[in-house]
């Protein structure tokens, strides 16, 4: 059954009239059948995403002049930004998050990310992954420290997961996160004996990475065996695109929904390295903010009233250059743009101070400067969404901020 | 008299399994299976013997010399592959041009109709229909991934095998990126297997002077502000052209992206001293370097020096000036600069002794190693036998210490069960799923080297269900005969049969917890007069053994 709440939300019609509702999510959580489990959901976007072509800052003139050919026009004009509040517009492909603005379950943080200057992919992931900017040597993941922190009495052995085939930084260490692609194919091909066999072999190999690993994995295989989740259909009429994304956040709905002790996801969805040929309101990005967009949408519109005990949250290593380069694309920069949805969420709203692109406000003359550590934004989220007692040891030396983009 | 056989064989026995010796140095057993598993990928069936009949030194010269090994049955398999002797412009020709062919059909075909997005979509796939299955564009990767696995998996040029796969993995190119899946097959064909065991500049000259690269990073289409191309700005006046950004930007410009990877990933290495101006700045001594089109008289894909899209300012890289207008000659310098740079020496061997040696390889033999680079002028086969020859590289505590990366994974068990492989594409298809496709990593990283990477709970099980599958013939065109594996009185026996094959499989590097743990789940009955052994269990002994923790190890 469709919730008739959720219904009249999903089809635009609570938004008639332009009127501000409360939080869906939020006045629906009653109705919500995640039994009250908080989940966070985190969505890398590999490769660096142009963030001033996803959250357009279309009332400053520096962005038009610095991208003769790639610049998102002005809303109103053919292929303009969809207006989120007087300066900054969202890409006209991001539209089906549009609605999710209006009712104030998401919001953007603008000019956020990690202060160190690195323009290298790799460690830039690596710093923000860590969750410690300019320290290499950090071993773990800052979200495996931090589900690591939470002591509960009885652990689900699925209550970190990674729906990519390697086990990404972010989750890595002690928090016995999963990695896997496929919920419905993690498991042995085989008879008891057989999978019995593996698992005792593990289990006797304890010494090393291997043994580790292993026990979590036998268990959460048993887990999904038993709960199913891949017999779940998506709901509310909801449709994920085709592709990575899409696929990823169905499956982690599904988990959501079969209460399987779920607390923290995570997904990596890459292509966004526009070096060439980026395009503005149509082309590469274009397309491929749609397909992000779209999967996002219909991941909140499956899970419908449980949304209310689920934030999701995405992040990129760094902005990109201000100015197009030669190639009518970008190259790498600094700060960039998250998106948060969800319930608890102060949505409605762009977050964050915004720096400006004057050429004196530029960082090192050519990038969106940074205001706002990523580590603030997801410090807030540790805290609410998940409860995570401290975070002395998520972000070793580092003071988060507290920025409100969360509800208390 | 019986009692000290039996000692004896005991003492044997705890020997090949623990691999425990009294001086604390490998045997030479077990220096054979290292080399078989660190330098190949992983022993057939009677490759430890036939290492040891002329002893592991002699194996492992012959190994760097891959010219003077004949290597002719794969030779022979590789020869059939159509594409396999094609160049990037007949490749392009023939199987770009009908996808190219196909989207201009089903363009127009938009243009006349009412066609969205997705019915235009559909039209491409009609005409692609059409063309002749033997033109298919997804024939170029699938003869470039039965290639190397086959190579892999049965070239006798054991080390040249694990060197392209390193070589091809430090420098990167991604089958998905646009054009690339055309231009691969030339690159590991032209660009990297002839370079492998020569100088290190050389290998990295010819990667940058390669269609695959210069597309695949970009490249190809950075050429110098339109201020500082000489005829551009005598045409428009240099100052309208600073004046005007639309102008601008149709002129074109410079990109970033190659020119911080080639510092970043290629050479020094991310701590290796570069700035953001140095990347800058080598971005406009590489312009103009990009790839030959149709203009270019049919010579499609291949590498071209554009003198007029070359930035004709004066530049400074890592400290060396340039003074204006030294075309080509100026990236030909950066390349040697950075090829013979001590930053580069130590990033490229640390990188070696990590694939080799250790996951965190002694900083002492990367210091060593990175010295016989800078000694021999960056000669890969010296710089390969320092690693190789160290005593780091067969102390005990490298013995078995490495996992395997998913392709060393399939392959070595493949190797292991002797099996023959008729379709390699099932093997392909496996890779995706543990984690390691061929040819598929997105980044210009490439995959990582470390164990802590690849050991995650869903690579795992992916393993496991390959290793079953495998075992019991269940990957299509991909046949093994474990029970050909063991002599046919131990295979009768329920218990021999383990022994023999976990020996057979892992050279006795297979636990006594492990192997009775696969004896009391799989082959002991609880009524063996009603459920006699009859060697059907064999492939399933076999599939827990390739799935092992010991078998995960080298």
């Amino acid at each position: 059954m469709i919730d008739r709440r959720f219904f009249l939300k999903s089809s635009g019609l609570a938004l008639v009239g332009g009127t501000l509702l409360p939080n869906v999510f939020v006045r629906m959580a009653n109705a919500a059948t995640t039994k009250g489990n908080k989940t966070l959901v985190a969505i890398f976007q590999r490769g660096a995403v142009d963030g001033l072509n996803m959250i357009v800052p279309y009332g400053e003139q520096a962005y038009y002049a610095a991208r003769p050919t790639i610049a998102v026009p002005r809303p109103g004009a053919e292929g303009g930004a969809i207006d989120l509040d007087g300066f900054f517009g969202l890409h006209p492909s991001l539209a089906s998050l549009s609605p999710y603005f209006e009712d104030h379950s998401a919001a953007f943080v603008h000019a956020v990310g990690s202060p160190d200057a690195t323009r290298s992919h790799f460690d830039a992931q690596d710093f923000m992954e860590s969750g410690t900017p300019g320290v290499k040597s950090t071993e773990d993941g800052f979200l495996s420290r931090a589900v690591g922190l939470k002591k509960e009495l009885k652990v689900s052995p699925l209550r970190a997961v990674a729906l990519s085939p390697a086990m990404p930084r972010i989750l890595s260490g002690g928090a016995g996160a999963v990695a896997m692609t496929n919920i419905s194919q993690f498991g042995i091909r085989g008879n008891a004996n057989v999978s019995g066999g593996f698992e005792s072999m593990y289990a006797e190999a304890v010494a090393g990475t291997l043994g580790g690993t292993a026990k979590e994995s036998f268990e959460a295989a048993r887990i999904l065996k038993s709960a199913d989740p891949q017999k779940l259909q998506p709901e509310n009429g909801a449709i994920y695109p085709n592709g990575p994304l899409g696929n990823s956040l169905r499956q982690i709905a599904q988990l959501i929904k079969s209460n399987v002790g779920l607390e923290v996801a995570f997904a990596d969805v890459s292509g966004w390295d526009t070096h060439a040929g980026e395009g503005g309101a149509q082309g590469q990005l274009a397309n491929n903010l749609r397909n992000f967009s779209d999967a996002i949408a219909a991941f909140a519109r499956d899970l419908g009233s449980r949304m209310g005990d689920v934030v999701l949250v995405t992040m990129s290593e760094f902005g990109r250059t201000v100015r197009e380069n030669g190639n009518r694309g970008t190259d790498h920069g600094h700060a960039n743009v998250m998106l948060l949805l969800g319930g608890g969420v102060k949505g409605g709203k762009v977050h964050g101070k915004w720096p400006g692109l004057g050429s004196q406000q530029l960082y090192e003359n050519r990038d969106l400067a940074i205001t706002t550590d990523f580590r603030d934004i997801f410090a807030e989220l540790l805290t609410k969404q998940l409860a995570v007692p401290s975070l002395k040891t998520v972000f070793p030396g580092y003071e988060p901020k507290v920025r409100g983009v969360m509800s208390s | 008299m019986k009692r000290a056989t039996k000692l004896l064989a005991g003492l044997i026995a705890f020997v090949l399994i623990t691999g425990a010796t009294s001086d604390n140095k490998l045997t030479d057993r077990q220096r054979a299976l290292h080399a078989l598993n660190r330098l190949a990928f992983g022993p057939r069936p009677g490759d430890v013997d036939a290492v040891l009949k002329d002893g592991v030194n002699i194996w492992i010269e012959q190994q760097l010399h891959p010219e003077a090994i004949p290597d002719r049955a794969v030779e022979a398999r590789i020869a059939n592959l159509t594409t396999m002797k094609m160049s990037n412009a007949q490749i392009v020709k023939t199987y770009y041009e009908p996808v190219l062919m196909a989207r201009k059909k089903a363009n127009a075909e938009a243009k006349d109709g009412e066609l969205g997005d997705n019915g235009k979509k559909e039209a491409r796939r009609e005409f692609m229909r059409d063309v002749p299955p033997d033109q298919r564009p997804q024939n170029v990767m699938n003869d470039l991934l039965t290639e190397r696995i086959l190579r892999a998996a049965e070239s006798d040029r054991q080390l040249n095998e694990v060197m392209v796969d390193f070589w091809m993995n430090h420098f990167n190119v991604f089958a998905g990126k646009g054009i690339d899946r055309f231009l691969l097959t030339s690159y590991e064909r032209d660009v990297i297997r002839p370079h492998i065991w020569g100088r290190f500049e050389d290998l990295l000259m010819a990667t940058a002077k390669s269609p695959a690269m210069l597309f695949y990073l970009d490249n190809a289409r950075s050429v110098a502000a339109p201020e500082n191309r000489p005829m551009v700005a005598q045409r428009f006046g240099r100052r309208a052209m600073q004046m005007n950004p639309q102008m601008k930007s149709r002129q074109g410009g410079l990109n970033e992206n190659y020119a911080r990877e080639i510092m970043e990933l290629h050479t020094l290495g991310v701590d290796g001293g570069y700035t953001q101006k140095d990347v800058t700045e080598l971005a406009r001594v590489l312009t103009g370097w990009t790839i030959t089109g149709e203009r270019d008289g049919g010579q499609g894909a291949a590498f071209i020096f554009r003198p007029m899209l070359h930035d004709s300012g004066s530049k400074t890289v890592l400290g060396i000036r340039f003074p204006p207008g030294g075309g080509i000659a100026e990236g030909e310098k950066m390349i040697h600069v950075l090829a013979h740079h001590p930053a580069t020496a130590h990033h490229i061997a640390f990188k070696l002794c990590q694939r080799l040696v250790a996951d965190d390889p002694p900083p002492a033999l990367v210091d060593r190693v990175a010295a016989k680079f800078l000694a021999s002028d960056g000669d890969l086969r010296e710089t390969v036998r320092a690693v190789i020859s160290s005593p780091e590289f067969w102390d005990p505590k490298s013995y078995r210490a490495k996992v395997k990366s998913p392709f060393e994974y399939a392959i070595s068990a493949v190797r292991a069960v002797n099996a023959q492989i008729t379709d390699a594409t099932p093997i392909a298809r496996s890779l995706q799923q543990i984690g390691e496709p061929l040819y598929g990593a997105q980044p210009p990283t490439g995959y990582s080297d470390k164990a802590d990477v690849w050991i995650n709970t869903g690579a795992l099980m992916s393993r496991l269900n390959f290793a079953l599958a495998l075992a019991s013939n269940k990957l299509p065109g991909v046949h093994g005969d474990v029970v050909a594996l063991i002599p046919a009185r131990e295979a009768a026996d329920a218990s021999h049969s383990v022994e023999a094959l976990a020996q057979a499989l892992t050279g006795g590097n297979l636990t006594e917890e492990t192997r009775s743990i696969i004896k009391s789940r799989i082959v002991e009955r609880k009524a063996p007069a009603e459920d006699p052994w009859d060697n059907t269990q064999l492939p399933t002994v076999a599939g827990l053994i390739l799935g092992s923790p010991e078998f995960q190890r080298q």
